[in-house]
């Protein structure tokens, strides 16, 4: 595996197949927890410690795995994982623990964390895995990270509410005043999925336009990388 | 082995199978023992957090969460299963009980309390330890959700006393009594104020029971 391939995996994880808004993977925490930044950005990062250690897991042992039982074996790994994940919050980051509460356990079924096994980790190396993992979690979280400043902003009109309870002492950001009479909508379910939706057409969009300029100018020295056959279909 | 028969192969699978489990089951084990003391004290901590902002910290001199007794299910509590009661104590004498209890009529649920209790019978506190409330419309019990910091909401039943503030009047102003709450977000609040009026109430007819009886004893 050379830079180009580890880079490839990245930018699979944060863009191409983008975990949150390409494979529209694991819904439920990225609707449920994103009321605000600091809850989507924790439970962002823990998928992300999950999934780089899932998939390291998994590719280290994926040559004694059977084939008959992989699945059992990769959600045991998922769930031993999460489990450890879960008590090193509860004991070291115990109020965010509280808060996110049923949302940590619940990584065992999120089901882009078992995607990736099967679809990489299962047979690739355990560098690439990792690192593999690592990046589609991190797509994961800044999908996360968007919907929770979207929906706290124009819900609640305030950042970084509960900061505190990660970085002591910190303070919220009140964007409009205190007197922002709030838009509960966009705090309940509702506004999870007005968001989202409103974050793929964006994303959408911006691939589109990045398509058609590279199909404008084909042979563009800076084009972003050469593997990179975006899609075959015709113009 | 060029024969595999279903037996054969379940036999093998399954070793395997057991395999990975004892390992992984070691690892869950391996974390479980490495944080069980840490995440017991996180919680201790989280606890005593919650306590101080109902009974000042200078208040009491004993060690309030070894000196607790153990209710069983207690209905005036809203408790199912049971609480504690803790007993805070200045140089041996009685400063304040702490409830444990639960308004079951929440409007997600339950609502978990704690409730000081001074000797008199005045309510010293309230805090909400757990809830499910509507975010943004009746978590405003909760004062970290509270947008009012300077006076929340819960900072209401500071200084009621059951002896001299009529059940009437221990009741939002929706139904007739005196304590505040949201337009449109009722519910919430309401499920709190009788909550912490059954408390009460409990609290002043079995403070007697409540102090005297030994540490840790079942009542």
């Amino acid at each position: 595996m050379d830079l180009r391939a580890y880079r490839d995996i990245a930018w699979n994880g944060w863009w191409k197949q983008n975990p949150g808004v390409v494979q529209i993977l694991g819904m439920c925490p990225t609707l449920a927890i994103t009321t605000s930044i600091v809850n989507a950005v924790s439970l962002g990062l823990a998928t992300v410690l999950v999934m780089a250690m899932s998939n390291l897991a998994s590719s280290l042992l994926r040559n004694f795995i059977p084939y008959e039982i992989r699945i059992p074996v990769f959600i045991l790994i998922i769930a031993a994982l999460t489990t450890v994940v879960d008590l090193a919050m509860n004991a070291y980051l115990h109020s965010l623990y509280l808060v996110l509460g049923i949302f940590i356990p619940l990584i065992v079924t999120n089901c882009i964390v078992l995607a990736r096994i099967e679809a990489f980790a299962a047979k690739n190396e355990p560098l690439a895995s990792t690192l593999d993992g690592a990046a589609m979690g991190l797509g994961a979280t800044m999908v996360l990270t968007v919907l929770g400043a979207m929906r706290e902003l124009i819900g609640n009109g305030t950042l970084f509410s509960g900061i505190e309870m990660v970085i002591p002492g910190a303070h919220e950001i009140q964007v409009f005043g205190g007197d922002y009479p709030g838009f509960l909508t966009f705090i309940l379910p509702p506004g999870a999925f007005f968001a989202l939706g409103c974050l793929i057409a964006g994303r959408n969009w911006l691939e589109a336009r990045r398509q058609a300029r590279a199909r404008s100018n084909p042979p563009a020295p800076q084009a972003p990388s050469a593997p990179e056959p975006t899609s075959a279909e015709p113009a | 082995m060029s024969q595999s028969t279903i037996l054969g192969l379940s036999t093998r699978t399954a070793g395997a199978m057991m395999a990975f489990t004892a390992a992984f089951t070691a690892l869950m084990a391996f974390t479980y023992e490495a944080t069980h003391a840490q995440i017991a004290a996180s919680a201790n901590e989280e606890k005593m957090k919650l306590i101080t902002e109902v009974l000042a910290a200078n208040a009491y001199d004993n060690s309030l969460l070894d000196d607790y007794v153990q209710l069983g299910p207690t209905r005036e509590l809203g408790l199912d299963h049971g609480g504690r009661v803790y007993r805070a104590r200045k140089a041996g004498a009685p400063v304040g009980l702490l409830l444990e209890a639960t308004a079951p009529d929440g409007y997600s649920g339950d609502i978990d309390l704690i409730v000081a209790i001074l000797p008199d019978g005045t309510v010293n506190g309230v805090r909400v330890v757990s809830h499910r409330e509507t975010p943004g419309l009746g978590d405003y019990i909760d004062p970290k959700k509270d947008k009012d910091k300077k006076s929340p909401w819960i900072g209401q039943f500071s200084g009621l006393n059951p002896a001299t503030l009529p059940l009437d009047a221990w009741k939002v102003k929706k139904d007739g009594g005196q304590i505040n709450s949201h337009a449109g977000a009722t519910i919430s609040p309401r499920a709190v104020t009788n909550a912490v009026a059954r408390a009460a109430r409990y609290a002043a007819a079995n403070r007697d029971r409540l102090f005297g009886a030994a540490t840790g004893a079942s009542l």
